[in-house]
């Protein structure tokens, strides 16, 4: 499996990733500038956190005309496996590839720490064989977390399982309905807001992000 | 717009409102052997401000210890770079940002972050963590509560979008700093010894080139354009500070990583204070070199800018690369992928002159030397021991009687901001970034880093307790230097550096030179008894409001290296019926204490004496016991003393305490005085013996108190008297709401 | 030449803390008649178009494409012919 690592401009998660994909996974990554527009050589997509741009005007809101997001797109089409994670997710929602917006977090302040995140559905390539409720410990870090979308959307959301994962205990940001991550209609794209990149080892405190990349691995090797 | 003549400059003494004094402007016609025109006295009174040259601190800088088995770039460049093997070396400085952020602090903040973030990847580093060491004065003032939250806010505002976690800090409240904050950043950075690079323009013809954000007028329409006669033109009325913009720094750091990486950089520096001015002229100093620049080729943000303005303006994200001649392309290039414009604005000489044309007209000539820091003019002031040291030092413990309960004194204490949780601080940071941070905020006395690809860890910290240092410079600044070893120590990290950040007022007052010159003293004393070598600093004078200067501040960063990462510390107790115990030497001075400040609120008494014999041998002895793995936690007696360190420990593992003080004496003094050299460990009961022997091999007292409990926190008295009786949860609420409940 | 001076302003029913924040604190101040507080953002673009009709119809596509989420976000602007080179 080869994964596609995007960097844009202000991207900040890239060396994270990629980093945990070819250290600790073993996989074969590669960062790709968002200037490319060929993205058909990659088996799977990850948009890492940061501040593409900056965050000005809106997080990831510039970040969706870059040259790369039509191929994004088309791979999203095609059912590649696409993770939005954290800025990545934002990137996503903007693009229109993921349902919702995002706002500022309620308490105006950005939020870094630990987080519980509840699995809320399974049948995701970065979800796949997690017991839905099963609880993780990853680590959150934004100032603009707080997913928002209409109560007919929600409902819209709810009805065809798009939720992937919900902040369990407190809701750190104001999210709708303690929302953390959702998907696509197809399941192929997710996006969240904690980061599982950064709980791989216990020497930085959680090992529970492990089960996402797995997930991915398993979802491939059954897939061939 | 029309500039001063040079015989307008002398017969109007235009030098002045640029903050020359007569002597430097003397100097200068001497040196050029004419008037010098308006640019040249522009650039001459940046560079020759106390700000960039040291002028009343340069002198007792000799003072300090800057060799080391580690040292491989000491004072003079950027920033330090200390080897810590494997290949790796770890890049780090400490710099102020006080009188910008006292006026905006959330760009004052925010640009000493990516100034800071810029020295360190000038020398060819990644910068992996930042700390900063905040002073403001009391959270009941609405101004300081508003520069606190905009402070933070511009730290994180700043650090966290160009992706560098902000891993630690200090911060202290007192009136002492209500009409002066300080701002103190350290950034630590990480590069390869063979990346290393260096501020200098060397290699008579090579290029030079100005790159990232284009020039505008910031930060230069102050002293200059307070006369009004200069300019009916209002865009020159441009705001004062300089704004930071966190995605071009971060688009900086890429491309000047990748154009060190691809060999092309010569020699690279950043634009500071004092813009391209400072920037040319040490690159060419340090190089023995000249360098000829036309501002007319640097990018402008603004039309119409002069000479003047361009040399002078600080306009932040920019920085002066000299590159290999054949390799102007590719940096064109790296640059180019990353949208800054990297333009060539001039070459190397070697006459030493820096030389600034405006198209083809010259608009400066002057040698570099002379406009550098080692040409700049070194001042020894008068000093004299301030006389309110004879008040609180005859301060008089016996007119504050004594208590038979001190539960409501310990919770005080926790609730006082000073000694609370940080947490509405650092949850505000991105202390995750780069996926390093083994030990967070608030875990331990410093922050802990591993190093990616070895078994290797740093660890990080800022201290600096300028009331100690108001009531003995001396004997305060041996202790700032003390605890920060010390804190490094706690974590299992050997010191191998240290930065130093000086906060003081005006050095023409001969008392606060004293402080100065006592202080630095200090610093110099307790480096050297510990062998940790000074590899660069930051002097920030001038700090004082309606006439009072500051506390004498001076604040260390200091950097550890953990040799097996494995086997680091962190402060928590970890089980019931673990041993707590006191490693080091008992004592129970209350001078310039928190829990005095509590009772009397103005700073009183002496501080506590260090013994620098003492601390060695501390240090050695709780290195080895946390590499034996004879302990379970260690945490530095400071702030709020031994009832407030292990409470902490308590509050960090949710575990309570039995605490018996074997000792005579104020009961008070024994909870909370702030006696140096003391490291409260806890100790699994089976290893109590081979801690006991290893104490004694070092020549260190290892006293037992008590026991970790489940929840109750109770100390007792040698009489057998319970002198504080509390929870656990009690404690933590204290200390966890205090700042919260302050900023609503 | 045209001047546009476009306004964000978060829609009816998205929860906005800063709006929150900013009335919280003027009634803290002795404002005490204000009754709501709305946050947004000001934009302008200056932009060529032969004429204001032109103009609106770009400008109503920007705000479309990027400058507000249609999501949580409303726009609305007013145009001003410049002087000069138009």
């Amino acid at each position: 499996m080869k994964v596609a690592i995007l960097v844009f401009p202000g991207t900040g998660g890239e060396q994270d990733c990629h980093y945990v994909l070819t250290e600790v996974f073993g996989l074969e990554a590669e960062l790709v500038w968002h200037t490319e527009t060929d993205l058909r050589r990659f088996d799977a997509l990850i948009l890492p956190g940061g501040a593409s741009y900056g965050d000005y005007l809106r997080p990831g809101a510039l970040a969706k005309f870059s040259p790369v997001m039509g191929s994004v797109i088309k791979a999203a089409d095609s059912g590649t496996p696409i993770l939005g994670i954290g800025n990545g997710f934002q990137i996503l929602l903007e693009a229109g590839l993921l349902p919702g917006a995002m706002l500022v977090n309620e308490s105006l302040l950005f939020y870094c720490g630990p987080q519980k995140v509840e699995v809320v559905k399974d049948r995701t390539p970065f979800t796949r064989g997690i017991a839905p409720g099963t609880l993780l410990d990853l680590p959150i870090a934004h100032g603009a977390g707080n997913y928002f979308i209409d109560e007919a959307g929600l409902a819209h959301l709810e009805a065809n399982e798009q939720i992937v994962f919900r902040y369990a205990g407190s809701n750190p940001n104001g999210s709708v309905g303690a929302i953390a991550g959702v998907c696509n209609a197809a399941g192929n794209v997710v996006g969240l807001m904690p980061h599982p990149e950064r709980a791989v080892e216990a020497l930085l405190g959680s090992e529970d992000g492990q089960q996402i990349f797995k997930a991915l691995i398993n979802y491939w090797e059954a897939k061939k | 717009m029309k500039e001063p003549t040079p015989q307008e400059i002398r017969d109007e003494k235009i030098w002045q409102s640029l903050g020359l004094t007569e002597a430097e402007y003397e100097q200068i016609c001497k040196t050029l052997g004419r008037l010098p025109n308006y640019t040249e006295v522009g650039m001459y009174s940046v560079l020759w401000s106390e700000h960039c040259a040291y002028k009343h601190t340069r002198p007792l800088f000799k003072l300090f210890p800057t060799t080391g088995e580690r040292i491989i770039q000491g004072p003079g460049e950027n920033a330090g770079v200390v080897d810590i093997g494997d290949g790796w070396a770890v890049v780090f400085k400490i710099e102020s940002h006080n009188h910008p952020s006292a006026i905006e602090p959330y760009q004052g903040a925010a640009t000493g972050v990516g100034g800071m973030l810029r020295d360190i990847f000038t020398m060819g580093a990644r910068p992996i963590a930042a700390l900063n060491s905040l002073r403001f004065g009391e959270l009941d003032d609405e101004r300081v509560r508003y520069l606190f939250k905009g402070v933070i806010a511009g730290i994180a505002g700043y650090g966290n979008p160009v992706g560098v976690p902000t891993v630690g800090g200090e911060i202290y409240f007192d009136r002492g700093y209500t009409g002066n904050p300080l701002v103190n950043v350290m950034a630590v950075g990480l590069v390869r010894h063979e990346l290393i690079t260096r501020a200098s323009a060397s290699g008579v013809g090579n290029p030079v080139m100005v790159v990232g954000a284009p020039t505008g007028r910031d930060g230069i329409a102050g002293a200059s354009f307070a006369s009004g006669e200069l300019t009916d033109d209002s865009e020159a009325k441009s705001p004062t500070v300089q704004a930071g913009d966190p995605f071009v720094e971060k688009l900086l750091i890429e491309a000047c990583l990748e154009a060190i990486e691809a060999g092309a950089v010569v020699g690279i520096q950043d634009m500071g204070a004092a813009g391209l001015t400072s920037s040319s002229c040490e690159m060419a100093s340090r190089a023995g070199s000249g360098i000829e620049i036309d501002v007319s080729l640097v990018p402008q943000r603004e039309p119409g800018m002069t000479p003047f303005e361009i040399m002078l303006s600080e306009s932040q994200e920019r920085m002066l690369i000299v590159p290999r001649k054949e390799a102007v392309e590719r940096v064109k290039a790296i640059f180019a992928k990353y949208g800054l414009p990297a333009v060539v604005v001039g070459k190397v000489t070697d006459d030493g002159m820096i030389r600034v044309y405006n198209g083809p007209n010259l608009a400066a000539e002057v040698p570099a030397k002379s406009l550098s820091t080692d040409g700049a003019p070194t001042y020894v002031r008068q000093a004299k021991r301030p006389a309110y040291l004879d008040q609180t030092q005859a301060f008089d413990l016996s007119t504050i009687p004594e208590q038979t309960d001190y539960t409501t004194d310990l919770l005080n204490l926790l609730d006082s901001p000073t000694i609370a949780s940080k947490q509405w601080v650092y949850r505000q940071f991105d202390y995750l970034a780069q996926m390093n941070t083994v030990v967070a905020p608030g875990d331990a006395d410093a922050a802990v880093l591993r190093i990616k690809g070895t078994k290797k860890g740093i660890a990080v910290t800022v201290d600096g307790n300028g009331r100690m240092v108001y009531l003995d410079p001396y004997q305060g600044s041996l202790g700032v230097v003390a605890e920060a070893a010390r804190n490094l120590v706690c974590t299992g990290a050997e010191p191998i550096g240290l930065t130093d950040g000086l906060n003081f007022g005006n050095p023409e007052k001969p008392e606060v030179y004293w402080q100065l010159q006592q202080s630095i003293q200090g610093l110099a004393d307790a480096a050297r008894e510990l062998a940790i070598p000074v590899t660069g600093g930051n002097a920030s004078l001038y700090n004082e409001s309606s006439g009072q200067p500051i506390y004498p501040t001076p604040i260390v960063g200091m950097v550890g290296l953990i040799e097996d990462i494995d086997l680091r510390m962190t402060s928590s107790f970890k089980d019931t019926d673990d041993v707590i115990a006191l490693l080091g030497w008992p004592g129970s001075e209350l001078g310039g204490s928190e829990w005095l400040k509590l009772k009397v609120g103005e700073p009183q008494g002496k501080p506590p004496v260090i013994n620098l014999g003492r601390e060695k041998a501390l240090q050695k002895a709780c290195l080895a016991a946390i590499r034996r793995r004879l302990i379970k936690s260690a945490h530095d007696i400071s702030e709020g003393g031994l009832a407030v360190c292990i409470a902490e420990s308590c509050i960090q593992g949710n575990l309570g305490a039995e605490v018996q003080l074997p000792w005579p004496g104020r009961i008070d003094g024994l909870l909370f005085g702030e006696s140096a050299g003391r490291i409260i460990v806890s100790v699994d009961p089976t290893k109590w013996e081979e801690l006991s022997e290893l104490a004694a091999s070092y020549g260190v007292p290892l006293v037992r108190l008590g026991r970790v409990t489940a929840n109750k926190v109770v100390f007792t008295c040698a009489q057998d008297q319970q002198v504080v009786s509390t929870t656990v949860a009690s404690l933590k609420k204290a200390w966890e709401q205090a700042l919260p409940k302050r900023l609503g | 030449m045209f001047k546009a001076e476009i306004k964000v302003t978060l829609k009816p029913g998205v929860l906005d803390p800063q709006a929150k924040a900013i009335a919280d604190s003027l009634s803290v101040q002795g404002f005490s008649e204000v009754d709501a507080v709305r946050v947004g953002k000001y934009i302008e673009v200056i932009l060529e178009a032969d004429t204001a009709e032109a103009a609106a119809s770009r400008v109503a596509e920007m705000g479309r494409r990027l400058l507000a989420n249609p999501v949580t976000e409303n726009f609305s602007f007013t145009l001003t012919p410049l002087e000069g080179e138009a």
